[in-house]
């Protein structure tokens, strides 16, 4: 540690320094624990400073996308921006795909790329990529720094842009001359931004015309989203839909927000949501959404989602409002905000029938899945929540195991469902529960990843292995992309092209980066690897589930389609594909 | 969809197809790195339709003022207003369409011409106040400003000469204060 360092306290100094210190410091300002990155030549100014000034722990992945996930998921963990800093030219390009979901998702997260000296960009040099130009339709707001004397302020700025009104990732390039170059550091206090004033408090005249809606209401259904996650508004939300007696469905990215053992939780909706979500929002008469986004997945059909009902939107983003569906009333807001203002001028509604309905629903179309000895993904993952109480962060990739995850985890607390939803970005999972567990160590942090995902971003098990983190690592192996090819099977004929994948020998892979690996085979083994792998804290732990290999994510309502076309799951059949006999069915309880 | 009347000369409306409407948008934004860009690429990538743009500097020297004339029906335009609105460096939106408005566009045309039509090319000139700003044996070359129609009538008349080349600065406008003609 040098001799020269400053209290990372102090946010002023009168002595010169150099753009790379005036980043480190800012950093520390802002209260970053964690760096998520890579160096190279155009940055390397930034790491000889990051030698000094040793407060926030570096982490080097093995590949700048490991960052950017890992970013995303420390922020989905800990409501904190992410933060990667990577080089110029392919360390920046490999970030783009990262930050394309963390804007998808509406996730804070703050990259920083190195850049060629000013005086070589555009002309081709070495490692120079425009990344701010590649990265500009996928970002909230980015930055070129130009000027030494700019860049605390730009730092501020991109922290604030980040994080405040709908969270979004923020690009900050930094050119190698500017970081070497020296001024006084002054890093601001308060961020003003005459032309970024992200609304807050809802609209008065708005959210009494919204009560007015509800209280008319006979069956009402409050239509949930990852914004009631991102406002931390879970509290209210619970008091709104228990004082009106109103059943709860939530998006992928709304999973937690509810707890699912509550009696008006509905699960997921859309097109792998639970017959009944689907249901009610085909029956009910007012649709609340509330920080959701009426996304494809979610509506199917556009025109004939929840086509007979008044519609309330609520959200932050007053591009998210009208934009795919046309709503009666729109509050622009804080949904925390928005929602503890509407809970004082709602009055509790007689639902008894509506929820009546909806529970004869349950009982006759409940999520379920036939068992035997192969084992059913559905069925790893009934017993992961059991087991874990759902105390629990669980990160899933992109497929049919991130389906049965969401539909058979019982989700209880925010922050415990990270997925990416929004640009279904395989190879996800992995470096994101890895970023998670750097933020959260109150909870085991699980990766569930199919066997293609994980392929995609293995090389982050190096830098798991290597912090020793708790994760458990847990690979649902049906040796196919799973929902490419249950599409190939109900819509295009069963005509296979290309879905078959195989991998290395996960347990042997495992063995070689350090890490305990188990591979499970039968039913009746699940239970009790699962618990080994929970009670096992010294580092990670890989298990590899064989599961059954043709097996299909139900409910699902075809994209495109609606309710009236929602396919349930069919009856259970021998399925010699498999090799086995199915034995019984289980049926989630949910509610 | 009803078209929208304006009582003053030069103020561009058509409607184009049933629900899709020209607007006018108005943008004040930050004249920083990169803004100009992020308003294009916006409606590069999602697949808004432009008309025109024209940009320059305003009064205050750290913002520039963009005139975009585009087309949609409502929603669309609901959309562009709340995707600019939602840009980091835009400071103000206003759709003018609903307002009244003045708006110009300036277009220089240079057109065939020969000892004998001269005169006749200058004449039209007169009738259009344009300004006649480049000679040559073989051709003349005329500025002139007005609204849309103006400039499309004053193209129109020229053309049966022989155009040899035309650029147009696409339009700017500014709301009225005064409600009425000046």
């Amino acid at each position: 540690m040098s001799a020269n360092k400053i209290a990372p306290s102090s946010k002023h100094s009168s002595r010169p320094m150099t753009g790379a210190e005036i980043f480190v410091r800012s950093l520390i300002a802002e209260g970053v624990e964690v760096i998520f990155g890579y160096p190279g030549g155009a940055i390397i100014g930034v790491y000889d400073a990051l030698v000094d000034l040793s407060d926030i722990k570096h982490v080097l992945v093995r590949h700048e996308q490991g960052a950017t996930h890992a970013a995303e998921g420390y922020a989905k963990a800990t409501g904190k921006p992410g933060v990667v800093l990577v080089t110029s030219g392919p360390g920046a390009t490999n970030t783009v795909t990262g930050i394309a979901d963390a804007y998808m998702d509406s996730i804070p997260i703050v990259v920083f790329t190195g850049q060629v000296p000013l005086k070589l960009i555009g002309n081709d040099a070495f490692q120079e990529a425009d990344i701010v130009g590649i990265t500009r339709p996928i970002t909230k707001h980015s930055y070129l720094v130009r000027d030494v004397r700019e860049l605390a302020k730009t730092i501020k700025e991109a922290f604030y842009i980040a994080t405040t009104g709908r969270p979004g990732p923020v690009l900050v390039d930094l050119p190698k001359d500017v970081m070497a170059q020296k001024t006084v550091f002054d890093y601001p206090e308060t961020v003003k931004l005459r032309s970024y004033n992200p609304v807050v408090e809802g609209h008065l005249k708005q959210i009494k015309k919204a009560a007015e809606l509800i209280n008319s209401a006979k069956r009402p259904l409050l239509y949930v989203g990852g914004g009631v996650i991102q406002s931390n508004a879970s509290d209210e939300l619970r008091s709104l839909a228990e004082k009106i007696h109103c059943p709860v469905t939530t998006t992928l990215h709304g999973l937690g927000s509810f707890p699912e053992n509550n009696p008006l939780a509905l699960g997921m909706l859309g097109m792998h949501g639970t017959w009944y979500s689907n249901m009610a929002v085909e029956y009910c008469d007012v649709l609340i959404a509330v920080g959701a986004r009426f996304d494809d997945r979610v509506t199917g059909k556009v025109e004939a989602f929840a086509a007979e009902a008044k519609k309330i939107h609520i959200d932050i983003d007053p591009s998210a409002i009208s934009k795919n569906v046309q709503v009666d009333v729109p509050i622009v807001g804080d949904v925390k905000t928005v929602l503890k203002s509407l809970i004082d001028l709602v009055d509790p509604l007689e639902t008894s029938d509506w929820l009546k309905t909806i529970q004869q629903w349950k009982k006759e179309h409940p999520l379920r899945y036939a068992t035997g000895d192969a084992i059913r993904a559905q069925y790893v993952i009934q017993k992961l929540g059991e087991l874990t109480g759902g105390d629990a962060i669980v990160v899933t990739d992109v497929g049919q195991h991130q389906m049965w995850t969401a539909q058979f985890f019982n989700w209880t607390h925010p922050r415990s469902h990270i997925t990416s939803g929004g640009l279904g970005t395989m190879g996800f999972s992995l470096p994101a529960a890895m970023g998670a567990s750097f933020g959260r160590t109150d909870m085991p942090v699980i990766s569930v990843c199919g066997d293609g995902g994980f392929q995609m971003n293995s090389q982050e098990m190096a830098t798991i292995v290597e912090y020793k983190l708790p994760m458990k690592i847990f690979i649902i192996n049906n040796g196919f992309l799973g929902m490419v090819r249950q599409w190939q099977e109900l819509f295009w004929r069963r005509r296979y092209s290309h879905v078959e994948i195989s991998g290395p020998d996960f347990v042997k892979l495992a063995d070689a980066y350090g890490c305990p690996g188990y591979r499970v085979e039968h039913s009746s083994e699940v239970e009790d690897v699962i618990r080994k792998a929970l009670a096992y804290k010294e580092g990670p732990v890989l298990v590899e589930f064989v599961v059954a290999r043709e097996d299909n994510v139900y409910p699902m309502i075809p994209a495109g389609q609606t309710v009236k076309e929602m396919i349930d799951t069919p009856a259970p059949v021998d399925h010699p594909s498999n090799g086995v006999k199915e034995e019984s069915i289980m049926v989630l309880a949910k509610g | 969809m009803a078209q929208v009347e304006h009582s003053s000369s030069g103020d561009g409306h058509a409607v184009v197809a049933e629900h899709v409407q020209r607007h006018t948008i108005s943008l004040l934004v930050e004249n920083k790195f990169g803004a100009f860009n992020r308003i294009a690429g916006l409606f590069a990538a999602k697949g808004y339709n432009i008309d025109s743009l024209s940009v320059g500097p305003t009064e205050e020297e750290d913002t520039s003022r963009m005139t975009i004339v585009t087309r949609g029906d409502d929603q669309v335009i609901e959309q562009i207003m709340k995707q600019l609105n939602k840009l980091i460096d835009t400071i103000k939106v206003v759709d003018l369409t609903f307002e009244s408005f003045v708006e110009r566009e300036l277009v220089l045309i240079k057109v065939q011409s020969t000892p004998t039509s001269r005169p006749e090319i200058m004449q039209i000139a007169e009738i259009f106040r344009a300004k006649v700003v480049d000679i040559s044996p073989k051709s003349l070359t005329l500025e002139a400003t007005g609204g849309q129609q103006k400039v499309d009538a004053i193209i129109k008349m020229l053309k049966p000469f022989g155009l040899k080349e035309i650029a147009r600065t696409g339009r700017v406008a500014l709301k009225r204060e005064f409600q009425g003609e000046v």
